[in-house]
């Protein structure tokens, strides 16, 4: 079965989706992603959707859940690059995913997180998140 | 009967043209649908001469059917003097005027012709009825055509006048809205504003309703629609211009606006939008 990519940069998760979400697929990455941030520390998650052209109420709530799970396990979650067509959709099915971060881009989404985690405990040599 | 229908106008049309053409026009300016003010008596005269000579010709070819190849040319007559009532601000019923009041001088001069042989004259009369109110609800029908072409085509472009989004500084939208906001308006204006955002790259779109006259529940869960789809995308919205009748309005209704940022004025929003992207206006002689 395919899985969606979660890729670690320093302490933050990236997930793209390159590809139409259905619901296996969208459970999947709930698990893995949870797994991977427990497994990882990672203080944020940021998904990417701007490939995803289609959305339902049931993948739409996907995405509210993970980034009510990835709050419990103290991660930050910013959902970047959502379609118009996409937007209207969710809005429209009455999912306006309060609690979610948005955020134009994958570049204006890193600067959130960073700003939402502060400052951290540190070892001295905080490579950021260039990679 | 359709050989007798051509060949009893024929006779009528062809020796009698102009007391015809001059008894119509009489007709015409005594019907209480004349208006001399739009249209000038040689133009209504030409119209009229034109239509004859076409109808002359297409009966002389002996078809009755109307919508044959033979009465084209009377057909493309009528569109285009229907077409140019229509514009010109006549009403349905003075358009098709045109047509019918043509039949009390051709009955005229068909009682004369045949008044001789009655049931030739019934005929005759009821051919020419039933062939003028054919050429009327054709006339009827283009000028319907007319109108609502006009009618669409200013909707269309009332909703393409009405939702310009506007660049106000790097990052910064604008969407100044007037008019009332329907259901297919602010759908035109939603998807407007969310494909500038993408555009732009903009994170603050200010939404100013200074121009929208009422606001009802439909209209502000339009807004709030328009602006959980901006945040979802990752701006956000600001809503300025809001009267305080609107104001009042709002509250009454019980909308909840809370989740949204709004301003009193277009210059208010704008000054915090600034501020939210990093930037502050100062004058450069004042403050030292």
């Amino acid at each position: 079965m395919e899985r969606i990519p979660i890729i670690r940069m320093s302490k933050f998760l990236l997930v793209s989706i390159q590809v139409d979400m259905h619901d296996r697929l969208a459970l999947a990455l709930q698990e893995d992603l949870t797994a991977k941030i427990n497994e990882t520390n990672a203080r944020g998650v940021l998904i990417d959707i701007s490939s995803l052209e289609l959305v339902d109420s049931f993948i739409g709530r996907i995405i509210g859940t993970i980034a009510s799970m990835a709050r419990v396990l103290d991660a930050e979650t910013v959902v970047v690059g959502m379609q118009p067509a996409v937007a209207i959709t969710l809005v429209e099915l009455g999912m306006s995913l309060p609690g979610v971060r948005t955020a134009l881009t994958v570049e204006r989404g890193m600067q959130i997180l960073e700003r939402a985690i502060g400052p951290t405990v540190t070892e001295g040599t905080d490579a950021g998140p260039e990679e | 009967m359709n050989t007798t229908g051509s060949t009893g106008l024929r006779p009528i049309l062809e020796r009698h043209e102009s007391t015809l053409l001059a008894n119509w026009i009489t007709a015409q300016k005594a019907a209480p649908t004349y208006r001399p003010d739009l249209i000038k008596e040689n133009e209504l005269r030409d119209q009229c001469r034109d239509f004859l000579r076409a109808l002359m010709q297409a009966v002389q070819s002996g078809s009755q059917n109307v919508d044959g190849s033979e009465w084209q040319p009377v057909r493309d007559l009528l569109a285009s003097i229907s077409r140019s009532r229509g514009k010109q601000g006549f009403s349905t019923t003075a358009t098709a005027t045109f047509i019918f009041s043509l039949k009390e001088p051709l009955f005229q001069l068909l009682q004369q012709e045949y008044a001789n042989d009655p049931k030739v004259l019934a005929e005759q009369t009821w051919a020419t009825s039933v062939l003028l109110d054919r050429l009327g609800l054709y006339v009827t029908e283009v000028y319907q055509q007319t109108r609502d072409s006009l009618i669409q085509r200013q909707q269309e472009e009332m909703l393409e006048l009405s939702t310009p989004v506007v660049k106000l500084w790097e990052g910064v939208l604008a969407l100044p809205l007037i008019g009332t906001l329907d259901s297919a308006r602010s759908q035109t204006i939603m998807e407007n504003l969310l494909q500038k955002i993408v555009e732009s790259g903009s994170e603050t779109a200010i939404i100013d309703i200074t121009g929208v006259p009422t606001m009802d529940t439909l209209t502000a869960q339009h807004l709030l629609k328009t602006v959980a789809a901006a945040r979802l995308m990752g701006a956000d919205c600001i809503i300025s211009g809001i009267r305080p009748q609107i104001a009042q309005t709002i509250v009454h209704l019980g909308v909840d606006l809370s989740g949204v940022t709004t301003k009193a004025s277009m210059a208010d929003a704008f000054i915090l939008a600034l501020k939210r992207t990093g930037f502050a206006i100062t004058r450069p002689t004042a403050g030292r």
